[in-house]
């Protein structure tokens, strides 16, 4: 039962607001610096778009998604009102007005330093406390999270934590510890520099800190996306979940091993050693481990539900699936993206392949596969799903939904394989202007035109679903009863002490990090002469 | 099983994960820190420690070969975007005085039409590093380089401290409705030169790039094709160089003369 409906709601309504938002800017960024628009403006703009829509994107819309949802599971899994419910709402405003404060300067032009933001180049201070603002928000409910996990352990000894719980916890525990470098990087490194306390930078060291946020953070983006496979999914289309111990045991190796991998973004950095860029590349494929499970898993209780629905024959099950539910479509059409995004990812994961990708729009369409597709039309299904519980109405514009979803699967393959195409072609990523007029540019011409017109469709998309929620805010009322999670084909009356804590996979993911990131950040701390004079961008204006 | 405490060798959870993690770890530390390293011949490691070394990334000495000089000088100003952007009032009237010997070319008001640079309003730091690589070398001019070789490093700052307190007084040739040749908004990307507005003002400003506005077009011309020859090279890091060289004689003029008539 959920208690907190405004607190959650709170978060799912701003989340798609900025996601709306971020959403233009990016159709505005694909139209732009296509063939279909003749360069007629600052290019400073672009520069100015893409740092508000990746921050947008990147930092604060997931990271809303990732608390409200998380607050929905403590209450709908617990069965108990969430502990702390002042602090989830001082979390929930300090990342509103983080979100403010970071776009105030980025909007001014002051802080044009895109989401990644790697020095030397340093913008106004007000940027980076934002985005920080935004982080110890999320990090209030990383701790309410784990305080309501411990209070429900000691009210309930012996007794497992409800799946959804322990997979929100873990996302929660990653997230804690993998925000800590970026924290560190702005904190220690950047903040003196853009304050003007310093003028010279240690460029190095703050991209060795990026990394080991920019990686895992893109699992922590993932986790509501799983729980949503695991525990909603098998619920949605009458069925069972295959197996709770292959489940637990996806989101405990996410924990592990998500984390000490950061640097193959650095692969075509100087200051890391080739050896610890092998030994990052090694771990990073072991992340494909936990998405393999569950891309087995997933299929397992699609074919439960399936056969339980009457499906016949090795392949026959498919087509029984009931596809017309949105939940059903969202799940088939997320795991072809992450199909599609995951081969792509063993490339770059892979020291020598990454050479011929690196920093080309391939990489741009990678992670638009993986995240603005298999992840967000998750959180789509996720918000349509939980949508009734909130606001105590029904939502039974499913005919919309599926368009809805099936335009953003469409629009996101549209826009992201071109993408990748262009990028082995060698089209660089981040750059406002291309001169298509150039013989050597001339054929990836015909393909940016079709991403930019993907990139429309997206946006086409995004309108849609966040029509179907308002909606959803005056639909006929009706109790939707308790919210309930996807049931386990073997319910398990006790499990192993291990599959029910994270005291050892903590330690793992801490001793990995000590391994993998020692000592590249201790050499680099000890070196003299690697700090660089900042170039700060909006300065002079 | 599950009564049993996690952190224990007994508990088969804490013995396989620590071990398999702990495996992977060391596998791929030997290989990538002592296997890979040794396969690649042209590493030319000493042995093990070497390979580990080199691996992790630790600092090693360059193989000593004598390095090419230049055989003139180059320019030793380290230039930051914050630099000399803060003068006080008695550098700016030493630079008054000082700057009465450089009103016969530049004008008594740092604006004159003798086809040398108008420095009223030139960025501090501009006006620095040139006087600069005048008194080391690094630019040479017959007229210019007497003047700086007297110059003590305080001189310098003041003078170019003078210019940057004077007001930019636009050109005769002010007409802001012309329209900007591409080379200054998009650059040429596959000739590898950059917008010139993206340095020199109009989009953005970078520390060292003079602003050229209202310069005389036939000193930014002899400038670019200056550059292009080599004749001048006190550019760091020989950016406009190889702007220079890639630039038609067509676009050299046409930005000469865009430049001129701004403001």
């Amino acid at each position: 039962m959920l208690t907190n409906k405004r607190l959650i709601a709170a978060h799912f309504w701003l989340a798609f607001i900025v996601f709306g938002a971020a959403l233009v800017l990016g159709a505005w960024q694909m139209f732009v610096r296509s063939p279909l628009n003749t360069w007629h403006f600052n290019p400073e703009f672009y520069y100015r778009s893409v740092t508000a829509h990746g921050s947008a994107m990147g930092y604060v819309f997931p990271t809303l998604i990732a608390m409200g949802f998380g607050y929905a599971i403590t209450e709908a899994s617990l069965a108990k009102a969430l502990v702390g419910r002042r602090w989830a709402w001082a979390g929930f405003f300090l990342v509103a007005i983080g979100a403010v404060v970071a776009m105030i300067p980025v909007s001014l032009g002051l802080a044009s330093v895109l989401y990644t933001f790697y020095p030397p180049m340093v913008g106004n201070p007000f940027y980076y406390i934002g985005v920080v603002m935004v982080v110890v928000g999320s990090w209030i409910w990383v701790a309410l999270m784990v305080i309501n996990f411990v209070i429900w352990k000691r009210d309930n000894p012996g007794k497992p934590v409800p799946l959804a719980m322990y997979a929100n916890v873990a996302g929660c525990l990653l997230w804690g510890w993998t925000a800590v470098g970026a924290a560190l990087e702005i904190l220690f490194l950047i903040l003196p520099v853009a304050l003007g306390l310093k003028s010279t930078i240690d460029a190095g060291l703050a991209r060795v800190f990026f990394s080991w946020t920019l990686h895992a953070i893109v699992y922590f983006w993932l986790i509501p996306t799983y729980i949503a496979y695991y525990t909603i999914f098998p619920r949605a289309i009458g069925g069972r979940l295959y197996s709770d111990a292959m489940a637990r045991i996806s989101f405990i190796m996410f924990v592990v091993v998500a984390m000490p991998i950061g640097v193959h973004h650095l692969f075509a950095d100087p200051q890391v050693g080739a050896g610890f860029k092998f030994m990052h590349s090694v771990f990073t494929g072991l992340v494909a481990l936990p998405t393999l499970l569950t891309v087995f898993t997933i299929c397992a209780s699609a074919e439960i539900a399936s056969r339980l629905r009457g499906g016949r024959g090795a392949f026959g099950w498919i087509g029984a699936l009931p596809w017309s539910n949105p939940i059903m479509l969202a799940t088939a059409l997320s795991l072809v993206m992450l199909g599609f995004g995951g081969a792509g990812g063993l490339i770059n994961m892979s020291y020598q392949l990454d050479a011929t990708v690196h920093n080309t729009q391939w990489i741009t369409g990678h992670f638009h596969l993986i995240f603005g597709g298999a992840i967000v039309i998750m959180y789509f299904a996720i918000a349509y799903d939980l949508w009734p519980h909130l606001t105590g109405r029904a939502l039974d514009s499913f005919g919309m939904m599926c368009t809805q979803l099936w335009l953003w699967f469409i629009g996101m393959i549209v826009t992201t394989f071109p993408w990748h195409y262009v990028g082995i072609l060698g089209m660089p990523r981040r750059m406002a202007y291309y001169d298509y007029a150039n013989p050597a540019i001339s054929p990836q011409a015909l393909s940016v035109t079709m991403s930019a017109i993907g990139g429309f469709i997206l946006l086409l998309s995004g309108l849609l679903f966040l029509l179907v929620l308002i909606r959803g805010q005056f639909g006929a009322r009706g109790e939707a009863g308790a919210y309930r999670f996807a049931v386990p084909l073997h319910m398990p009356a006790r499990i192993p002490l291990a599959l029910n804590s994270f005291g050892l996979w903590l330690a793992l993911m801490v001793g990995l990090t000590v391994v993998n990131y020692g000592f590249p950040i201790a050499q680099l701390m000890a070196l003299n002469e690697t700090s660089v004079p900042a170039v700060y961008v909006g300065a002079g204006r | 099983m599950s009564d049993q405490p996690l952190f224990s060798v007994r508990n088969p959870w804490f013995g396989i994960s620590v071990g398999v993690t702990a495996a992977i770890a060391v596998l791929s530390a030997v290989a990538g820190l002592i296997w890979l390293p040794l396969a690649q011949p042209d590493l030319k490691l000493a042995g093990v420690w070497d390979a580990i070394c080199s691996a992790a990334g630790v600092p090693r000495a360059a193989v000593q070969e004598a390095s090419i000089k230049p055989d003139f000088k180059t320019s030793n100003v380290v230039m930051t975007s914050e630099m000399l952007t803060k003068a006080d009032q008695v550098s700016i009237g030493r630079g008054a005085t000082l700057a009465q010997r450089c009103a016969i070319c530049h004008g008594p008001q740092g604006v004159s039409d003798a086809h040398s640079p108008n420095l009223a309003g030139q960025f501090a730091a501009v006006t620095y590093k040139e006087l600069n690589d005048f008194k080391t070398g690094a630019r040479v001019s017959v007229v210019m380089s007497p003047f700086a070789a007297a110059m003590s490093d305080q001189d310098m700052k003041d003078v170019a401290a003078y210019y940057a307190f004077l007001p930019r007084v636009p050109s005769n040739s002010l007409d802001t409705g012309r329209p900007a040749p591409a080379v200054v908004v998009t650059g040429a990307p596959m000739r590898n030169i950059p917008p010139c507005g993206s340095c020199h003002g109009d989009i953005d400003n970078k520390a060292g790039s003079p602003w050229l506005g209202g310069q005389s077009a036939v000193y930014i011309k002899a400038q670019i094709e200056a550059f292009a020859s080599g004749a001048r090279r006190n550019d760091i890091s020989e950016q406009m160089r190889n702007i220079a060289r890639q630039m038609t004689a067509e676009e050299i003029d046409q930005v000469a003369h865009y430049y001129e008539a701004q403001p």
